[in-house]
């Protein structure tokens, strides 16, 4: 089976998240850079399917230079090879752009099953799954919280807002999965000298076939009007319980009418 | 002045109540329109004329209720296609952004997720506020032209009562065969909680890791109960299973926008900012007066949250006594 596990490389939650002044895109200079992290139960995912089914696992990631980081950790991890969408045309891509590109990359590539987060940290937006299953006419089967494969059927348990849907469609498809579906490995010293030697093909949108007026900031059909640090919350009021804090807290409720 | 079409979330006849959210935000930009997918419109009817919506689309299909997403993702394009609305507005929960994003794919245009606000800008068209990166930032956004889809954030605007006709206005649908690509073979509805949804509610009471285990995380669902809020936990407690994995409020868990968001033994960690950051009014039960919590609170008490929430809800009690 062929397998493409989807992988961005997300700012670390942790340091300090910016945005570009004028354009409104994502420093993504600014700040350390790590697998996304849902991302990293998708490629487990991926090579749990591929050790019990047979198969290759591939990373696809777009993402500038640096990117290419987080594609050895995934390889280290144990995936077999990579693709590498690097292009200046990318930067600043919207989440309609990004799939086109992701579409058009997964179409050169091939694919059985496609597995991806089901969101990212940064932009949050949880669409690149469902926008790839409308893009490639394949079955959506996505927040998944358990995968099960049998023979070229795929059943997923999704969790939606009402509960537990179990959901089934047919190879090829898109996946993307939830929290705690699986515990991600962490390379070995073998994973990680193993990778090196690894294949990562680096492709351009011009390889992939994508226009300029497809991808990137020019290409997306949303934009940044203006952007400020949120202000700060007004300084509140920090008592120390000595023996009266709860009632302190009690009083400070019912000033604001909620009790 | 063009529609807006809302795609309405509703269950057994019952209109969710950001439904009614998505009808105020809708008349700000135009018309609002509502889209019903599946069955019980008799039902819900009342509620969407009492939140303003002019006209309701009614599409009853079994479809929707037995392939995920996609075929109420056609429904709205085939609307798109015949009433050439300004907007469509959907809740931004995981599977309402699901559905704009592959409407999105199908029209073309662009879609704007996890909104907190929705305005008309100076030339009418819609501007989204965004509160990124866990509501460090606060972001203006809007597409370049034409139709705008737009996912708001459950709780993020007050749902305003309008008067609406709400004509009901039958449309014959049928799902594409790709559209049934992802087949529901069963459900399993999670059990009714007695409280309130989390996204849903008005006071949000969370704990975390001071509690120190699934039983001392009961107290978070006492106070819960004498506020009448819906219960919340930091990933510390789902990780550790002390509860369920549904309830974790955070970067990877659910986002809340509750009037009141109690943070009880959360030091308020990044993680869990991102997923309560836009909360009205915040307090904080911490026994670390260092905890990055105390940054955001409105009033936070520094102790020992076993001490300080018996006490807080027997005030509370005794005030409720008046």
């Amino acid at each position: 089976m062929n397998i493409v596990v989807l992988v961005k490389q997300v700012p670390d939650t942790e340091s300090v998240r910016k945005l570009v002044p004028g354009a409104g895109t994502l420093d993504r200079a600014a700040a350390d850079g790590v697998i996304n992290e849902l991302d990293e139960y998708a490629i487990e995912e991926g090579l749990r399917i591929a050790e019990a089914h047979g198969g290759e696992v591939t990373i696809l990631t777009m993402g500038p230079e640096r990117a290419a980081e987080s594609i050895r950790k995934a390889l280290s991890m144990g995936a077999d090879k990579a693709v590498h969408v690097l292009d200046d045309g990318i930067a600043g891509s919207d989440a309609l752009a990004t799939s086109a590109v992701i579409a058009a990359a997964l179409g050169q590539a091939g694919f059985d099953l496609v597995i991806a987060g089901a969101e990212s940290t940064d932009a949050r937006t949880g669409v690149l799954a469902a926008m790839l299953a409308q893009r490639l006419g394949v079955p959506q089967l996505t927040l998944a919280s358990k995968v099960d494969i049998e023979g070229t059927s795929v059943t997923v348990r999704r969790v939606s807002d009402e509960g537990i849907e179990v959901v089934q469609g047919s190879l090829p498809a898109v996946i993307s999965v939830m929290e705690k579906i699986n515990e991600p490995r962490y390379p070995s010293f073998k994973g990680i000298m193993a990778a090196k030697k690894k294949p990562v093909q680096t492709l351009t949108l011009a390889d992939l076939s994508v226009g300029a007026g497809t991808a990137g900031l020019a290409g997306s059909s949303t934009e940044v009007a203006d952007f400020e640090p949120a202000p700060p919350r007004g300084a509140g009021v920090i008592v120390k319980d000595e023996g009266e804090g709860g009632a302190a807290m009690a009083a400070f409720l019912a000033e604001r009418k909620f009790i | 002045m063009a529609e807006v079409l809302v795609l309405v979330e509703h269950a057994g006849g019952e209109v969710k109540k950001v439904t009614a959210e998505l009808l105020t935000a809708a008349a700000r930009l135009g018309t609002p329109a509502a889209v019903w997918a599946g069955p019980g419109i008799e039902a819900g009817q009342p509620r969407l004329a009492e939140f303003g919506a002019v006209k309701v689309y009614v599409a009853d299909s079994p479809d929707f209720a037995d392939y995920v997403v996609a075929p109420k993702a056609e429904l709205l394009a085939s609307l798109v296609a015949s009433a050439a609305p300004a907007a469509v507005l959907v809740a931004g929960s995981a599977e309402g952004k699901e559905v704009a994003g592959r409407l999105s794919v199908m029209t073309g245009a662009g879609v704007l997720t996890d909104a907190v606000d929705v305005a008309a800008g100076p030339d009418g068209a819609a501007l989204v506020s965004h509160a990124n990166f866990g509501g460090a930032v606060n972001v203006h956004a809007r597409v370049k032209s034409g139709l705008a889809i737009i996912a708001l954030r459950p709780n993020a605007v007050a749902p305003e009562a309008a008067a609406g006709s709400a004509v009901l206005e039958p449309v014959s649908f049928e799902a594409s065969d790709a559209a049934r690509a992802a087949r529901v073979v069963s459900r399993e509805v999670a059990a009714k909680s007695a409280r309130p949804d989390l996204q849903e509610a008005q006071i949000v009471v969370s704990g975390g890791r001071g509690t120190g285990s699934a039983e001392g995380f009961k107290v978070i669902e006492e106070l819960a109960d004498v506020v009448g809020a819906a219960v919340g936990a930091s990933r510390a407690v789902t990780d550790a299973g002390w509860y369920p994995h549904a309830f974790q409020v955070g970067q990877t868990g659910k986002t809340v926008s509750p009037q009141l968001y109690a943070a009880v033994g959360i030091s308020g960690a990044i993680q869990h900012r991102a997923g309560m950051q836009t909360s009205k009014t915040i307090i904080a039960i911490n026994k670390d007066p260092e905890a990055p919590i105390f940054e955001i609170a409105d009033f936070g008490v520094v102790g020992d949250l076993f001490t300080v929430v018996p006490q807080l809800i027997e005030e509370i009690g005794k005030k409720k006594q008046l």
